[in-house]
C-alpha cells in the first residue's frame, strides 16, 4: 500500500493545516459547504489524521474532497489552528496527480477548470477576461452582461481603458511576458500538472465512451463533467429545505 | 481614564499601511466586471490624493482563481507571485497594492509560507530565474486596495461632494458592508479589524455619513466557491449563499450593498438578478433590488465622479434610485453609449431601471 499520508505530508498546506483534531465539530458550523452538500470538514481531517492509507485513499476518490468552496472560514474559528480548507487543497492535489480524481463526478469537474481557467492563463495571461466569459453560457450573469460583453470595446473605453491596449483594464499581455508566464508554468510543475490532468481524463472519456478532443471546450467529454449532477450530492433534509421550505 | 491598556489590546487588530508610493495589481475580475473600478481608483489616488501609484502592464494574474480552483500548484502561483515582486523590485517600489480579495489572500499565505517554510521562498527564487532570470526583494507592505482607501477616508471626506445620507429624510443610508472572506479570515492580522470586527468599509461608510447594517448573516461568504461557481452543475452552492444573505438582510431595508472583493460585489449582484428570474423576488424596500456596489464607485460618487463614467451602469440592479436619495444628478439616457457617443440598445430585465 502506498503511504499517502507521507505524501500528503510533502505539501507544506497539509502540514500547516493539520496539528491535532480534537473533534469539536466548529469547522462544519461554520462550513457553507456542510450546508449545502453531504460535506463534513470535521470528518475529513479526523480521516487524515488516523494516517489509515487505505481510508486516505478512499477519501482521494470520494465525492467528498470537492465540496469545499474554500472560503476558509475554517481556518479563522479552528480552536486547535488547523485549516480543513489547505488540508483539502492538499487532498485534491494529490487525488489529481494519482489520477484518482477522475473515480467521482465532482472530482471529474477539475478537467472542465482545467480547460476553461488554465487555458485563460496560457492563452491571455488573465483567469477570467470579459471575452471569455460567454453570456450564453452564464445566464445567471443577466442582460448587463450581454451588453457587456458585446459592446466591450465602448465599455473599456467609457471606463477610461482600451481593449487590448499597452496599459490598464484588458490590456493586451505582451508575447515577452507570456513567454516568461509559460515558462514559470514549465519549471514550476503546472504544466507536467495540466498534463496529468489531460491524460487521466481523456483515458476516463475512453472508458466512458464519451467523445474527448485535445483542444476546446465543444465536445461531449467537456459538456458532460461541465454540466452534469447525478443529484446525489445533497442530503434529503438540504433539498427539502432549499426547494421546499425556500420562499 | 488609563488607555494604554485598550491600545495594546486593539493593537493586534491595527494595520500600517503607507503614505505613499503603491505598486498596483490588476484583478482579473475587477477589471473584467468593473473595469471603471480600477481606473477610478487610479484617479482617486493620483489626481484626488496626490499619490505616487506606478503600474507596469507587463504584470499578469496572478493565477488565484486557478490556484483556488485547484489546477495551478502552489508552487507555480509563489513563482508567477515572486515575478510581481520582481517587477517591483525593478520599479523601486516596496508598497504593493492588490485590487483584488482572492490575491490579497494569496499574497499574505505565501509571504506567511516563506516566513514559516524558508525552503519555499528559495525554491520560489529558483523557479523564477530559471524561468525568467529575474530576482526579487520582499516587499516592506502589502495592502488591499480597500484599505488605502480607508486610512484616506478622511481626506476623501473633507473633498466630498456627497454624503451617504438620504437628502430628502436627512437620514443616513442604511448601508450592508460585506467584506471578501480571503480579505482577513485566513490571516486576520493582515486586516485592518481582523477577522473578528474587520473595519475597512465600516469606517469609509461611518466617516461618509452613512450607517452599517448588522445582520445576521453578515459575515457568510457570497457563495463564490471557486469550482462551485467555474463548474456550471455546481452553482447552486453559489446562488444559495447568496439567497442567504439575502433574506437574512432583507428585514433591515439596506439601500445598498458596498463589499471589498470584486468577486462579491458582483455575486451579489448577479445573484439578485436570477432569483428575481426564477421566484420573482426582489430584497429591497418597495419591491426595489439592492445595489451592489463595489468601494470604489462608493468613494467615487462621494467625490462627484460621474456615476456612468465610472461603470456604475454595468450592473444588473441599477443605482438609479440610490442616486437620487444621495441628489447625485445623473441623466439614464447617458447609461449606454458607444465611443463615439452615440447611444447604445438598454439591456432588457434590469432591475431598478426606473
Amino acid at each position: 500500500m502506498r503511504d499517502l499520508f507521507g505524501l500528503l505530508m510533502r505539501d507544506v498546506r497539509f502540514e500547516e493545516g493539520l496539528n491535532a483534531c480534537m473533534n469539536c465539530g466548529v469547522c462544519t458550523a461554520i462550513c457553507p459547504a456542510a450546508e449545502y452538500y453531504n460535506y463534513d470538514p470535521r470528518r475529513v481531517v479526523d480521516i487524515v489524521q488516523t494516517r489509515n492509507n487505505e481510508a486516505i485513499e478512499e477519501l482521494l476518490r470520494s465525492e467528498t474532497i470537492w465540496y469545499c468552496g474554500q472560503c476558509m472560514s475554517c481556518k479563522t474559528r479552528c480552536p486547535r489552528g488547523n485549516t480543513p480548507g489547505l488540508v483539502i487543497m492538499a487532498l485534491r492535489k494529490l487525488s489529481q496527480e494519482l489520477g484518482y480524481f477522475t473515480d467521482s463526478e465532482k472530482g471529474r469537474q477539475q478537467f472542465a477548470i482545467k480547460r476553461a481557467i488554465g487555458g485563460n492563463i496560457l492563452n491571455y495571461g488573465y483567469c477570467v477576461p470579459s471575452y471569455a466569459v460567454d453570456p450564453m453560457a452564464h445566464p445567471e450573469q443577466g442582460p448587463v452582461w450581454g451588453h457587456f460583453v458585446e459592446h466591450l470595446d465602448d465599455v473599456i473605453a467609457r471606463c477610461g481603458g482600451e481593449l487590448n491596449g499597452a496599459e490598464g483594464p484588458l490590456r493586451k499581455i505582451d508575447d515577452d511576458t507570456m513567454d516568461e508566464l509559460r515558462r514559470i508554468f514549465d519549471v514550476s510543475g503546472a504544466s507536467e500538472f495540466f498534463e496529468t490532468i489531460e491524460s487521466a481524463s481523456e483515458a476516463k472519456a475512453d472508458e466512458m465512451g464519451l467523445e474527448f478532443k485535445k483542444e476546446g471546450t465543444d465536445f461531449e467529454y467537456f459538456r458532460y463533467v461541465y454540466s452534469t449532477d447525478n443529484g446525489e450530492h445533497q442530503s434529503e433534509e438540504i433539498r427539502k429545505e432549499a426547494y421546499e421550505n425556500g420562499r | 481614564m488609563k488607555t494604554e491598556g485598550k491600545k495594546r489590546i486593539w493593537s493586534e487588530y491595527q494595520k500600517n499601511v503607507p503614505d505613499d508610493h503603491f505598486f498596483y495589481v490588476r484583478s482579473c475580475i475587477r477589471q473584467s466586471f468593473f473595469p471603471g473600478s480600477e481606473q477610478v481608483f487610479l484617479k482617486i489616488l493620483r489626481d484626488d490624493l496626490g499619490k505616487d501609484v506606478f503600474e507596469d502592464p507587463r504584470h499578469t494574474t496572478c493565477t488565484g482563481i486557478g490556484y483556488h480552483g485547484d489546477v495551478v500548484p502552489f508552487e507555480t502561483i509563489q513563482t508567477v507571485v515572486a515575478r510581481h515582486f520582481a517587477l517591483a523590485t525593478e520599479a523601486g517600489y516596496k508598497n504593493i497594492a492588490i485590487s483584488c480579495v482572492t490575491s490579497f489572500g494569496i499574497y499574505t499565505e505565501i509571504l506567511e509560507t516563506w516566513k514559516h517554510f524558508p525552503e519555499t521562498l528559495v525554491k520560489a527564487r529558483e523557479n523564477l530565474f530559471k524561468a525568467t532570470g529575474r530576482v526579487f526583494d520582499l516587499p516592506e507592505t502589502i495592502s488591499h486596495a480597500s484599505d488605502i482607501i480607508y486610512k484616506f477616508r478622511d481626506e476623501i471626506a473633507a473633498k466630498a461632494k456627497y454624503a451617504l445620507t438620504d437628502i430628502t429624510t436627512g437620514e443616513p443610508l442604511r448601508i450592508v458592508e460585506h467584506i471578501g472572506c480571503h480579505y482577513a479570515k485566513m490571516f486576520p492580522k493582515h486586516g485592518i479589524g481582523g477577522a473578528e470586527f474587520p473595519h475597512v468599509l465600516v469606517g469609509m461608510i461611518e466617516k461618509w455619513g452613512g450607517s452599517v447594517v448588522d445582520y445576521p448573516e453578515r459575515r457568510h461568504c457570497c457563495g463564490f466557491g471557486f469550482r462551485q461557481y467555474l463548474v456550471q452543475a455546481n452553482r447552486g452552492y453559489s446562488l444559495s449563499s447568496s439567497k442567504k444573505k439575502f433574506e437574512s438582510m432583507e428585514p433591515y431595508q439596506p439601500d445598498m450593498i458596498v463589499s471589498n472583493c470584486p468577486g462579491c460585489a458582483m455575486f451579489l449582484d448577479r445573484w439578485q438578478y436570477a432569483i428575481n428570474e426564477i421566484d420573482g423576488i426582489t430584497y429591497g424596500k418597495d419591491d426595489e433590488g439592492i445595489p451592489s456596489l463595489t468601494y470604489e464607485e462608493m468613494a467615487a460618487l462621494m467625490l462627484g465622479y460621474d456615476p456612468w463614467e465610472i461603470g456604475l451602469q454595468y450592473h444588473n440592479v441599477q443605482a438609479l434610485p440610490l442616486l437620487r436619495k444621495i441628489g447625485v444628478e445623473a441623466d439614464p439616457e447617458k447609461r449606454f453609449i458607444s465611443k463615439d457617443g452615440s447611444r447604445l440598445p438598454e439591456p432588457a430585465g434590469l432591475i431598478n431601471n426606473f
